[in-house]
């Protein structure tokens, strides 16, 4: 076979549909990357626009352009568009488009997933835009602390949009760190062990992994909120035994893992492009992965420092600095690993280049004014004041708009497979980074003078005038620089000239694909023998277009790929992908249904949207799998593998790891608010605790565990070719008898609107209930699988998948009946 | 709240709002804490720019990538971040020590209580007595001033005399602030609470030892 008719042949099976029907159906990582990053710079101009509105309003003194009602509308929609619907689908973009290119693999773990993640970010963006279009825009501040956001003090939709928007666009970040985590795990190309991966597959991992455990948090403090608002049960509201600061900790439990979930894959990029610049190999490899990990550890532990003067005791106090200026170390070993790479190479000024000096200028500026404020007497001070809001866009743009800027320069030639021919991008480089400068620089000094941010005007007698004007001039030019870079890149995309492959001369894998890359990235996939595998061996791209890697030869019409051994790389199974299809979309459309019926308040839509949801997913699992055995296949370069389907741990069982992580962190942080509104809040000990119960008690632990001991004689007895079909009927109904008992906990609780803590019980138990309807839905599914002929002792992968969330449910029914009754034991 | 009337034209003699412009022991000391940490911030970032500068310049003699590791990495990398970090994380640690709210024998103490959008002030050495956006405080002693809120989440800062502190609905937060000469200072709330946010402002009048005495017999309101 020619490369020619190989390409022909495997674009047939991997190809989307033609136009736009092609932008609904398509499941292709190159296309929901393209689109992802379209959207995302979308929303960056809406975010960018309210920015202009801002600074106009704060040009001079006495400013009646808009009122406080607008203005609070803007800065509350620009932090939120800017972080939520900018900053972590860019990096979802990014690492979407070029992940599996990077890897040497032909797709993401969940292709299906991926599009899912799109149309939630798409339609849950869509209300926030709708909710800006009609001025009932969220206006509490991209923070949206209570009880100012609650029901008593903002009675009317606007926070709604945000708790609801967000969690919505939230479901694509989870959709994504799973996808991301499983994909860098598991779909590399053969031999890439784990220490010889791109070092921004490294930083996406970091950031999946803290994307599971930061959102989380966010998610509950969000629905709790939301229920608050909705329902009155009191969760933050102190003369009931809530407590406003539960909402300051949950928020920034998020908040600030966040800062560095969006500083890692900027961070990723220079480690990138950096190297290559310099013509010259990252230095400290080891030591980049080690500090990119231990930011992640450290950020979890100083999200207090957003809350120093919240009247934290002195030593917590203490502890949260320490921590706050500790999390500067593994970020100066990064900053001073690439200043050494740049000494042993020899650096060239390339565009990408001079976004990469702006980016070292201003991040290394934000870091230290963060080491400023991290002191809590100074943050004393500038907490809340202009100089906060200058220092966070240091770090932000500086830490992620350079670099992305950068990422686009340098990878623009593989994405469109063009050179770029005006020299307009060093223009604009001048002008944002003058224009920056000027805007924020000014922005700390206005900042020490007293200006407090979030005011919509200030007094001509505070002297603060001139410096406002400097700062808002600026931030125009700033906008003129980053038009042009739009400009630049439309110009680029559309009429410059074909370029050659590989421009910068760069070692990894994604440029031995073609420029523009085909939809299915590699014609076969190569054996990676080192970390750069194109430096030294240039005819590798077309000895992959030949088909001399792996699953080299097209068949049936399959859209296949492989996984690996997780540390080494050793070539493991074969995947067989679904097709287009529309489901995703229909999916999140049903989704958004959901989300809408809560939004507007129209309760008796909600359950049949949830019922959608169900068949639509059912649906989702069915359409994969096999009714025959298929045994082992033949994977090219003499490897023989079995299909994923037929092995024990299958792509859907580590993703369900994956997806469980994040939902204990949720778990946890429930458990954590039940614990801090108990010690911390005023207002405890309720009126009344809820009688305990050894029947509840004993019946719901030992259901649940019941359940997941009958899911794994199941699984014996298919290991011994016997139907599973008694054992899951039997998981089947000792769940449904877990679910049953927490209906009744809930039916025996104190009035939930009368006090926090049954208020957190009701959710406890409903939040079992739920996983428990969950686990019974997918024991219900496996039986009739079993009877369908899909599952045998070969085809076994779906069975591990369903024990997971059997002794999940049974780990969360344990622990939330021992905190539900534990206090009336000892009270 | 006959007071409400009368603070409202105390506000219109605004003073300053800098925080480099201290009238106070707690200022002060932080103001010192910023200008410390400009100067070195500034050395650090002369420093970085210059060896990003000197990369394009300057030709490295040849050496292995464990000897560069070791000079940037480590050397740069953990050592010098390290070093800087402990010595400020020693110095803030022992200014913050400073500012905490430490039992002495002359310390006064007055009550902020914020909701939207106004503060009142209450005395414990005048029971009783509120006054509605205008504190009353004697100069050049400390004041701790007891800070809650009754509906939304604010904050209390009188920038030229020390930072902030929260007002939170069901928690008292304390703050020690002291102005070393008699005077009337700005005070703003800051944590946005709505949109009266910008007006929601008071002013601190510092009494000398009569003022302070006459404001305790009630001859002043």
């Amino acid at each position: 076979m020619t490369a020619l008719r190989r390409h022909r042949k495997l674009s047939a099976i991997w190809a989307s549909e033609p136009g736009w029907k092609g932008w609904t159906s398509s499941v292709n990582h190159t296309d929901l990357g393209r689109m992802f990053l379209v959207t995302a710079f979308f929303f960056f101009l809406v975010g960018g626009l309210l920015a202009m509105l801002i600074r106009a309003q704060l040009a001079t003194p006495d400013s009646a352009f808009v009122d406080a009602g607008a203005f609070s509308q803007f800065f509350t929609m620009h932090g939120t568009i800017m972080m939520f619907l900018f900053a972590i689908p860019t990096f979802e973009g990014l690492a979407i488009y070029l992940l599996p290119k990077m890897l040497g693999t032909r797709d993401l773990a969940f292709p299906r997933l991926t599009a899912y993640g799109y149309w939630c970010y798409v339609f849950g963006g869509l209300m926030l835009l709708v909710a800006l279009v009609f001025g009932i825009a969220p206006n509490g501040g991209w923070f949206m602390y209570p009880p100012l956001t609650g029901p008593l003090y903002s009675p009317g939709i606007n926070t709604d949009f945000w708790l609801i928007g967000i969690t919505f666009v939230e479901i694509s970040a989870i959709c994504a760190a799973v996808e991301f985590t499983v994909s860098i795990l598991k779909y590399r190309a053969p031999g890439m062990s784990l220490d010889k991966m791109p070092i921004f597959a490294w930083y996406a991992l970091v950031t999946s992994l803290m994307i599971l455990t930061g959102f989380p948090p966010l998610i509950l403090g969000s629905i709790l909120l939301e229920v608050e608002r909705a329902f009155g049960l009191p969760f933050f509201q102190a003369d009931l035994g809530g407590d406003s600061l539960l909402w300051q900790h949950l928020f920034w439990l998020f908040g600030h893992p966040e800062v560095y979930i969006i500083f890692l894959p900027a961070a990723g990029v220079i480690s990138t492009i950096l190297p290559v610049m310099a013509r010259t190999t990252l230095l400290g490899y080891g030591w980049i992965v080690a500090s990119a990990v231990a930011l992640a550890f450290l950020s979890f532990g100083l999200w207090v420092h957003h809350m120093f003067t919240t009247g934290i005791p002195q030593m917590g106090l203490a502890f949260f600095s320490a921590a706050s200026t500790l999390v500067a170390v593994p970020t100066g070993v990064q900053v001073f690993a690439w200043i050494g790479t740049l000494w042993k190479g020899r650096p060239e000024l390339h565009l990408p280049m001079l976004h990469i000096l702006g980016f070292f200028v201003t991040f290394v500026i934000g870091g230290l004014t963060g080491v400023m404020v991290a002191v809590v007497p100074f943050d004393w001070q500038a907490h809340d004041t202009a100089f906060i809001t200058a220092h966070l866009h240091y770090v932000l743009f500086g830490g992620f708009v350079f670099p992305i800027l950068a990422g686009i320069y340098y990878w623009l030639p593989l994405v469109t497979g063009r050179r770029r021919f005006f020299r307009l991008g060093e223009m604009a480089f001048a002008l944002i980074f003058l224009g920056f400068h000027g805007t924020f620089l000014a922005m700390h000094w206005v900042g020490l003078l007293g200006q407090r941010r979030r005011i919509e005007t200030y007094d001509a007698d505070t002297g603060w005038g001139a410096i406002n004007f400097v700062s808002s001039l600026s931030s125009f030019v700033m906008a003129i620089g980053l038009a042009m870079v739009l400009i630049d890149v439309a110009i680029h995309a559309l009429i410059a000239v074909r370029g050659r492959r590989n421009p910068w001369g760069a070692g990894s894998l994604e440029w031995a694909s073609m420029s523009p890359p085909p939809a299915y990235n590699f014609a076969s996939l190569p054996e990676v023998t080192s970390r750069e595998p194109l430096h030294g061996d240039p005819g590798l791209p077309n000895r992959l277009a030949r088909g001399e890697g792996y699953l080299g030869t097209p068949r049936d019409g399959r859209r296949e790929t492989m996984t690996v051994d997780i540390a080494s790389g050793r070539p493991e199974g074969i995947v067989i992908y679904p097709g287009n299809t529309r489901l995703p979309i229909m999916m999140a459309a049903v989704t958004g249904l959901f989300f809408l019926s809560i939004l507007l308040k129209l309760f008796w839509l909600t359950p049949f949207a949830l019922a959608g949801i169900a068949a639509l997913a059912l649906v989702w699992v069915w359409q994969l799998g096999d009714r025959a055995d298929q045994g082992l296949q033949d994977a090219g370069r003499g490897a023989v593998l079995p299909l994923v389907g037929e092995t024990d741990r299958a792509p859907g069982w580590w993703g369900s790891v994956f997806l469980l992580v994040a939902n204990a962190t949720f778990f946890g942080s429930l458990l954590f608010g039940y614990a801090f509104l108990w010690t911390v809040a005023p207002g405890w000990p309720p009126p009344e605790w809820l009688p305990p119960s050894m029947a509840e008690l004993g019946i719901g632990a030992g259901s649940a565990i019941g359940a997941a001991l009958a899911m794994r004689l199941a699984i014996l007895r298919n290991r011994r070719s016997e139907t599973p079909v008694p054992f899951l009927a039997l998981a089947l109904a000792a769940t449904l008898a877990t679910a049953l008992t927490f209906g009744m906990l809930i039916l025996r609780l104190p009035p939930p609107d009368g006090h926090a803590y049954a208020a957190t019980l009701l959710i406890l138990g409903a939040y079992v209930m739920l996983h428990a309807l969950l686990a019974g839905l997918m024991q219900a599914f496996l039986i009739v699988r079993a009877r369908r002929g899909f599952i045998s002792p070969r085809r076994r992968a779906e069975l591990p998948i369903v024990l997971l969330w059997s002794d999940y449910v049974a780990a969360v029914a344990a622990l939330s009946l021992l905190a539900a009754h534990l206090p009336g034991f000892l009270v | 709240m006959a007071a409400g009337s009368t603070s409202i034209l105390l506000i219109g003699c605004s003073g300053d709002l800098s925080i480099v412009d201290p009238a106070g022991p707690a200022a002060r000391s932080i103001a010192t804490l910023w200008w410390v940490m400009l100067a070195g911030a500034v050395a650090i970032l002369v420093m970085v720019t210059g060896l990003v500068v000197a990369a394009f310049r300057v030709r490295q003699p040849v050496a292995g990538d464990a000897r560069r590791e070791k000079i940037w990495i480590i050397g740069l990398g953990l050592g010098f971040s390290m070093t800087v970090l402990a010595a400020l994380l020693a110095y803030g640690l022992a200014a913050g020590e400073r500012l905490m709210p430490r039992a002495a024998p002359d310390v006064v103490r007055v009550a902020a209580e914020a909701r939207q959008w106004e503060w009142r002030f209450t005395y414990d050495d005048r029971p009783g007595h509120v006054t509605a956006n205008l504190l009353h405080i004697p100069a050049g002693r400390p004041v701790d001033v007891a800070i809650t809120s009754v509906d939304v989440v604010h904050s209390f800062w009188v920038p030229r005399l020390a930072g902030k502190l929260d007002a939170i609905p069901g928690h008292v937060n304390v703050l020690r602030i002291e102005a070393d000469l008699p005077g009337t200072y700005r005070g703003l709330t800051a944590e946005y609470n709505g949109e009266g946010y910008r007006g929601h402002v008071f002013a601190v009048q510092a009494h000398d030892a009569e003022g302070w005495a006459a404001f305790l017999e009630g001859s002043t309101p």
